[in-house]
């Protein structure tokens, strides 16, 4: 995925290179914050790590290809996603120059598509998000996994709109997306599985290595109970549904204001016998039609329809999992 | 021999070459690095039918692969990485574009013709400019100027590291290759059930490597910023050499 100089125009090696330098400026103020003079020579042996182990071939089995380690989120599993990022920017610094892998020009693009995406989205809002409650060889499993896919999509993406915003190629842009995208799914998934393994071996021997695990016990132990949880979410549940209710928009919402913009009106009518009994079982059953009391326009109605459908749903979705639960009890007795 | 190998050699043998003695290779590593990207921008910005204004840039990578006496194969080697990725946004260019630009005869060449070839041409002026670069200046003395255009120093640091521990890393790996290929003779890769402990125990021992690194700089004296030794001030030479490249690509971009 590294751009070469060839396939930006100045303007958008410019301003990729500003952003870039934003996201690194933000990175080494939090790097330096940390204190650690030890980070940095771990960052440089990191770097040179991801380096040799993306010349290792790993077989795919069935297929007679090889795939590779997906450098930014194993850097970022490992170092957080600044230290992460600003190791990534060295590596690709050091491909571009010695290895002509990607151009000196283009390296702002390229550090967007591969360092930014993989370290910060591949960081904080993939492996964090998921070991939030907890670590585990599946959730390692599922963040690397995810990780290497999302970000490795969101990096084509980017070098699809780059090369576009540069007026290189006459590719339209549904061409030029349906080549990359699906080429970089493959790519990602492989990528995912092979940094899913490295990280579960990792967590198996050396389980402190690991960003963003540490403390999490402390964390868990000082949470809400789930009652407080349960608790907090239905006096939400009301204040949301009865009093904030009251103040919805009188507006139609977006398929609504389109329906309006196309036919002039926010319901399309329906002609035919099948509609009008639908609509017969539906004057009849319903409770609170409009989200209103049967014929009145009290404000009242309105906030007993919403904490009567939030009820509602919490009893739809209890009954759901309770249903799942005897069907999976049952599953488990009959295999024993 | 393996890819590590291979790399590894390649590496070492850009480093002999960027360390000899020669006229280029002692310009000041700032100048060149100003011309470098001067280059590469005038390059890039050339308009996507302005054939003959890129074939006017070819002066500059013509000229250095002389006086540099450096290896044409090894760069033609290196076009390998980048350039399908070029060609291949490139190649459609003449089936979207057939307006007729001029004609060889009867021979009509289309617009999309043109842009096709001059982005390929632009692909191998920009990896040829890096690649001088490269191998003429010692990433030390690269890393050094940067310093000394106040680039951040905890990226430059990193970079140093990467580059100093790349090759020990990568003949580690090398040699850890070298020994499951001789334990699995005929597997072309990595079995699937050794992907996790095979690059997780180099990772871990490049984790240690890193502690050790780090207390023997500390013994050394490291506060946080490495020593560039030998680096020097631009002298009249180097402003010469970067101001008479600069009249050049300047005067070739403008009037072609």
């Amino acid at each position: 995925m590294h751009m070469a100089d060839a396939l930006v125009s100045p303007a958008v090696a410019g301003t990729m290179y500003a952003v870039s330098a934003a996201a690194a400026g933000y990175s080494i103020y939090k790097v330096k914050k940390e204190d650690d003079a030890s980070k940095i020579p771990v960052m440089g042996v990191m770097g040179a790590f991801v380096f040799a182990a993306q010349m290792i071939n790993f077989t795919i089995p069935g297929t007679g290809s090889s795939g590779h380690l997906c450098g930014g989120m194993l850097l970022s599993a490992l170092l957080g996603p600044y230290a992460g990022f600003l190791t990534m920017i060295g590596v690709l610094f050091v491909q571009c120059l010695m290895f002509a892998d990607g151009g000196l020009l283009a390296l702002g693009c390229n550090i967007w598509n591969m360092a930014f995406y993989g370290c910060f989205i591949g960081s904080i809002l993939i492996w964090k998000f998921i070991m939030k409650n907890g670590v585990s060889k599946k959730k390692i499993t599922i963040a690397s996994i995810l990780g290497c896919v999302i970000t490795l999509q969101l990096g084509a993406f980017s070098v699809t709109l780059e090369t576009l915003a540069s007026g290189i190629t006459k590719l339209s842009f549904g061409a030029f997306v349906s080549v990359m995208q699906p080429i970089h799914l493959a790519i990602g998934l492989v990528e995912g599985i092979i940094t899913a393994c490295v990280l579960v071996f990792v967590y198996e021997a050396r389980p402190e290595l690991l960003w963003g695990i540490g403390g999490s016990s402390e964390k868990l132990k000082n949470r809400f109970s789930l009652k407080k949880t349960v608790a907090i979410l239905a006096a939400a549940a009301v204040v949301i549904a009865g009093g904030l209710s009251l103040a919805a928009s009188q507006y139609p919402d977006g398929l609504e204001w389109s329906i309006e913009k196309l036919t002039g009106d926010t319901e399309l009518e329906s002609d035919g016998e099948i509609y009008d009994k639908a609509s017969q079982v539906q004057d009849t059953t319903a409770v609170l039609p409009d989200y209103s009391f049967k014929d009145s326009d009290s404000a009242a109605g309105t906030s007993v329809s919403g904490i009567a459908g939030a009820l509602m749903v919490v009893a739809v979705c209890t009954a759901g999992c309770f249903i799942f639960r005897f069907f999976k009890n049952k599953k488990v007795k009959i295999s024993e | 021999m393996n890819d590590l190998k291979r790399t590894s050699d390649r590496m070492r043998r850009l480093e002999v070459t960027a360390q000899k003695k020669g006229w280029l290779n002692d310009i000041h590593p700032t100048s060149k690095l100003f011309v470098t990207l001067a280059c590469i921008i005038l390059v890039i910005s050339i308009n996507q039918y302005n054939l003959p204004g890129l074939l006017g840039m070819c002066i500059y990578p013509v000229v250095l692969f002389v006086i540099g006496e450096i290896s044409i194969k090894e760069f033609l080697y290196r076009l390998r990485i980048i350039l399908p990725l070029v060609c291949l946004v490139g190649i459609f260019n003449p089936v979207f574009d057939k307006r007729p630009m001029f004609y060889i005869g009867s021979v009509c060449v289309t617009y999309g013709v043109i842009s096709m070839i001059t982005l390929m041409l632009k692909g191998v002026l920009t990896i040829s400019a890096a690649y001088l670069l490269a191998s003429t200046t010692p990433i030390e003395k690269i890393c050094a100027a940067l310093r000394h255009l106040h680039f951040p120093k905890m990226i430059v640091t990193v970079i140093l590291l990467i580059y100093r521990y790349m090759s020990l890393l990568m003949s580690e790996a090398s040699r850890m290759t070298q020994a499951y290929m001789l334990r699995a003779p005929g597997h072309k890769g990595i079995h699937i059930k050794a992907w996790g402990s095979f690059a997780g125990n180099l990772l871990i021992r490049s984790i240690d490597k890193a502690k050790t690194v780090y207390d023997s700089m500390i013994l050394r004296g490291f506060d946080g910023e490495i020593n560039y030794t030998g680096y020097k001030k631009m002298s009249v030479n180097d402003y010469v050499y970067m101001m008479a490249w600069f009249v050049v690509l300047l005067v070739i971009r403008t009037f072609m």
